[in-house]
């Protein structure tokens, strides 16, 4: 496989080089968030608090693994759907995230805030979280523990397989990937 | 009278909810490797190939191949003539769940109540459980562990009478395009047409069942599962939804009678993960 590595937490320089339809593998710093996390951390900005980790530069992955057997450490740790989070997106690229792994479609709201403060949506392959887990090196809770699973976890990774599916001018590859295939079937 | 022990149907069920989410069957690892042949995007053979992979490192390790290890559904059929002692059959399998999910670390995804979202009790219990009533003295399991992103994207509509076949392909293929990404392509596309409501959310789940490359064995409805598998591939939609000719590795249809005013159809997806097992006691 032919794919670009990329370094978490996001360097601004390289950002604009990375373009909708890339193969990527991730290595570096992520941290874990999903519906209950997102709920908490939208309630903490509302009442003017500050989030549970120093957000700038940082990549949020859509996951809620599944237990760890005893010596694993994570369970099987594939994306879930991110349009589930899309509400509460726009206020976290406001304050500097500049990545997010899930998969399935964003909404326009958050395509217009992640070009606005230019960030990159990735997607990992849904269903393959046996594979993703090899990729996790360490797993740490940082903030929500009570939400056992959906709790905010730090994770360092390396070499995490994935693609860009909207770059920071916009380009949804879910769109231009299905037209391109979709001409050649009609063909 | 057949007696079957109650202690039974829970290990049994344990069991094979582990091994749906553990051993991916067959039929769908030759679906990937044939669907990998076929596939003209380079991104869309690189995910085939990491899903082959994905169900390697799961069968060998025995970790769930995906963290969403689903809610069980079970459709079983109970010879009349055999009893169960012990309990009722609804807790037996319950407890064969609970058993199974949390000795299999595979993941607690229930909600007691859909509003408030409270956590289930019991671990990944309730479960569904359609039970048919058959002839004979035995018992037999098939369970599901049903993704939520593929079951997400599912959708039934009381069509009319006069939208006829050409109204029903549309309704299918637009639930599709519809789904795209999310419902974690490649598919198993499910659907039931006729019955009334619930009836026809229920055929399309059952269709699900029935391995992939098992065509129905109306003529019609094989023919009509081809076709639409073929339409469906022409979407561009491709593995993940990222584009490609591989968005469904199967086709299925479930019909029955309906009433003279109504046509219900629906499309329940089912996504890679589709996870199956049997058991007979
Ligand atoms: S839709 Fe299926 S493959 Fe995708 S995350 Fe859900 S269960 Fe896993």
């Amino acid at each position: 496989m032919c794919a670009n590595k990329v370094s978490s937490p996001i360097d601004e320089q390289v950002l604009p080089s990375l373009k909708a339809g890339d193969r990527v593998l991730i290595s570096g710093t992520i941290y874990t968030a999903r519906d209950a996390a997102h709920k908490r951390m939208s309630e903490a900005l509302q009442k003017g608090e500050d989030l549970p980790f120093n957000i700038k530069g940082q990549t949020i992955y859509y996951v809620g693994p599944t237990p760890a057997k005893p010596g694993q450490i994570i369970g099987s740790a594939g994306p879930t759907t991110s349009g589930r989070m899309d509400k509460y997106t726009p206020s976290l690229l406001d304050r500097g995230l500049k990545g997010m792994i899930g998969k399935g479609y964003r909404s326009q709201e958050v395509i217009d805030s992640m070009k606005k403060n230019k960030a990159v949506y990735f997607a990992a392959i849904g269903g393959s979280g046996a594979l993703i887990a090899r990729s996790i090196k360490s797993m740490e809770v940082i903030a929500y523990e009570d939400l056992g699973p959906e709790a905010i976890y730090k994770l360092t990774v390396e070499n995490f397989p994935a693609v860009v599916i909207i770059d920071n001018e916009g380009t949804d590859w879910y769109q231009v990937g299905k037209e391109q295939f979709k001409k050649q079937a009609d063909q | 009278m057949r007696t079957i022990t109650y202690k039974e149907i829970v290990e049994r069920v344990s069991k094979m909810c582990q091994e749906a989410n553990f051993d991916l069957g067959q039929d769908v690892v030759e679906a990937f490797q044939s669907a990998l042949k076929n596939e003209s995007s380079e991104t869309g053979k690189d995910i085939l190939e990491q899903l082959i992979l994905n169900a390697d490192i799961a069968k060998s390790e025995r970790v769930p191949m995906c963290q969403d290890t689903g809610v069980s559904v079970f459709i079983v059929e109970v010879g009349q003539d055999c009893h169960i002692a012990g309990g009722s059959i609804y807790n037996a399998i319950n407890e064969g769940v609970k058993k199974g999910y949390e000795e299999g670390y595979l993941r607690h995804s229930i909600v007691d109540h859909p509003i408030t979202r409270e956590k289930s009790k019991g671990y990944n219990t309730p479960s569904i459980i359609h039970i048919e009533l058959v002839p004979g003295d035995e018992i037999v399991i098939h369970m599901s562990a049903k993704g939520g992103g593929s079951e997400n994207m599912s959708s039934l509509k009381m069509l009319k009478p006069s939208d006829g076949l050409e109204g029903i392909k549309k309704y299918i293929l637009d639930t599709v395009a519809m789904a795209g990404p999310n419902a974690c392509p490649p598919l198993v596309v499910g659907v039931g047409i006729g019955g009334n409501f619930e009836r026809c959310a229920y055929l399309a789940k059952k269709s699900l069942f029935r391995p992939i490359g098992h065509r129905s064995e109306r003529p019609e409805l094989a023919q009509l599962e081809i076709e639409l598998m073929e339409e469906i591939n022409k979407l561009g939609i491709g593995p993940q939804g990222m584009g490609g000719n591989t968005t469904a590795l199967d086709v299925k249809i479930e019909i029955e009678p309906c009433h003279i005013a109504a046509l219900p159809v629906s499309v329940n997806l089912n996504c890679h993960a589709s996870r199956h097992k049997e058991v007979r006691l």
